[in-house]
């Protein structure tokens, strides 16, 4: 038989090249899974529509909740795509042999996870215009229309969405098999919810619980969320009376780079001995 | 053409050249091959060769090491003690050029359920430098109908052959098969050994390690036993536990009952039948055991060891 000469392609533009075929591969498996759309994609409107007819009253500040809940629903969708999505899946990928496949070709590692950043991106985007389309049409929330409040969602989405899928990625080694991942991750991501502005005021919450849902992204998000669809005046209602940007970014930031750190440290691409 | 000139330029070399190509046709060369898990040895010092182009069988009951051994040689796993080369490079550090080389088909796991056979092929293709034409390989895989199918729509069978385009899209020198045809049906089972011999005729070089004593016997040049993490025999299938020089059962029905002579003769015994019941012998058989037979009587004699 020839042996074939040629090598494999080599350098960051055949990663990234493969990390985008990989990612629109994913994206499709994703969008012919019914049951993950509905799960993933579709529980956060669901949520929108229950809870903005429902929790109708108002709030100091001179909103009412409802308006309040829609940056905590897109922050929760957000955290829910990029955490516990990408936890669930990859630790479903490792107990199925799919990493251990792709291990055993010469696909780049760096393209798998640039594929799943394709996949999440997409993802939040979707999520994030349809939830806001709802909640525009539903009246809950005002569209700004100065671009610098648009600038603050895009950073606060690009930062939260690397914190989240950097955890999500590093926690996909918690769970001990594939079946049990979900009923790992998803109580993890609710108890979050709780604790981090999205079903009551944050402000309502005993200060020594603000101060545990403080440490952890999903509350940073969700304000961030808030400076951009409340009035400014509401930012005297925060826990520190302001919108607290830099904060906000560094807690981010320090996430991502702990998440980075934590996934380069625990990932594997085989369960089970010798992996 | 470049081959005369390439031929003059590296005459002075030749022997060089020649011993270059000796030691490259070892596709696979094991010596002293350990793995340990604490108290628990699972490979306990293995030598193995594989030529290239050679279709080797490993055959050995359930924990025997067979399937610890295939993954330290895929670079899957590390090893404690022993020397491994596969291609030419250690497995302990696979280089993604090496990976190009190398297919592995592992047992089946049923994974891309939401794809299509065709997007499947397709996407692995782009992994690998000389890929096949995709749309040759679901052909020469048998499943041309299923190539617009879903994956998680197949049969165990065409799941099998998926598996196996995965494993072959790259071209490579040298196939892992883990028990490939666990699960089919006889008719699946002889079309994929089909596509086994293709390959194999093709000049791929293949390890297989597999359950069923027959499939050894239909695709294997040479097969070696393993058990309790040791290589008992390497042999040609006809050959293994002296197989050919067995002594043949010869069997008949006489007069009062069905009768067996073991021999060593058994063309001497059947002569002396057919003279004795004047040409036709009632119910003849003449056999020799079985490749399952010797395996069998094999692994028996390692447990009594133990």
């Amino acid at each position: 038989m020839a042996t074939t000469t040629a090598t494999v392609g080599r350098g960051p533009v055949h990663a990234v090249r493969l990390g985008w075929e990989r990612g629109k591969l994913e994206v499709k498996e994703f969008f012919r899974q019914r049951e993950s759309v509905v799960f993933t994609l579709a529980f956060p409107v669901i949520l929108l529509l229950i809870f903005g007819s429902v929790l109708n009253y108002n709030i100091p500040g001179n909103i009412n909740f409802s308006q309040y809940f829609v940056p905590g629903i897109l922050a929760s969708g957000l955290f829910g795509v990029c955490f516990q999505t990408l936890a669930i899946q990859i630790s479903i990928e490792r107990d199925k042999g799919i990493l251990k496949r792709l291990e055993g070709t010469p696909m780049p590692p760096a393209a798998y996870f640039l594929g799943k950043i394709v996949m999440v991106l997409t993802m939040v985007v979707l999520e994030s215009i349809v939830l806001l389309a709802i909640a525009a049409a539903l009246g809950k929330v005002t569209l700004p229309d100065d671009w610098h409040r648009w600038a603050t969602f895009i950073w606060v989405t690009v930062a939260g969405t690397a914190a989240g899928s950097l955890l999500g990625i590093a926690f996909s080694s918690v769970p001990r098999s594939g079946k049990s991942a979900p009923a790992t991750i998803t109580p993890i991501a609710l108890v979050l919810q709780f604790l981090s502005g999205v079903y009551f005021v944050f402000t309502d919450l005993p200060s020594w619980l603000q101060h545990v849902g403080a440490l952890f992204p999903l509350k940073w998000i969700a304000q961030g969320y808030r400076s951009v669809f409340l009035p400014d005046s509401f930012a005297q209602q925060e826990a520190a009376h302001s919108w607290e940007h830099g904060r906000l970014a560094l807690v981010l930031v320090l996430w991502a780079i702990g998440g980075l750190v934590l996934a380069i440290r625990t990932f594997r691409w085989r369960a089970g001995k010798d992996s | 053409m470049a081959g005369d000139s390439t031929r003059g330029a590296y005459r002075p070399t030749r022997a060089f050249v020649h011993s270059g190509r000796m030691t490259d046709d070892v596709a696979i060369r094991v010596r002293g091959l350990q793995k340990t898990y604490g108290d628990h040895v699972a490979v306990g010092g293995l030598d193995l060769d594989v030529a290239r182009g050679e279709c080797f069988a490993l055959l050995g009951p359930n924990g025997a090491g067979k399937t610890t051994t295939v993954e330290i040689l895929e670079g899957y796993r590390p090893r404690s003690a022993g020397e491994v080369t596969v291609l030419g490079l250690d497995p302990r550090r696979p280089t993604r050029d090496w990976r190009a080389r190398v297919g592995i088909v592992l047992q089946s796991t049923g994974e891309f359920e939401a794809l299509t056979v065709r997007e499947v092929i397709n996407h692995f293709a782009l992994y690998y430098p000389a890929p096949r034409d995709p749309a040759e390989l679901i052909e020469a895989v048998g499943l041309a109908e299923k190539a617009t199918a879903r994956a998680g729509t197949l049969s165990g069978g065409q799941r099998r052959r998926l598996d196996v385009a995965l494993g072959v899209i790259g071209r490579p020198e040298l196939l892992f098969l883990d028990e490939p045809t666990t699960g089919f049906d006889p008719e699946a089972r002889q079309e994929f050994w089909d596509l086994i011999r293709q390959l194999s005729a093709e000049g791929t070089t293949i390890l297989l390690t597999t359950h069923y004593l027959y499939e050894a016997e239909a695709l294997a040049n040479r097969v070696g036993v393993i058990n309790n993490g040791r290589m008992i025999e390497v042999a040609t299938p006809a050959t293994l536990g002296g197989r050919a020089t067995a002594a043949t059962v010869v069997s008949w029905d006489a007069r009062d009952g069905r009768q067996s002579v073991s021999t060593d003769t058994p063309t001497a015994q059947v002569s002396k039948l057919s003279a004795e019941f004047g040409g036709e012998v009632p119910g003849l058989t003449v056999a020799r055991p079985t490749l399952e037979d010797i395996y069998l009587s094999m692994i028996n004699a390692g447990k009594g060891e133990q």
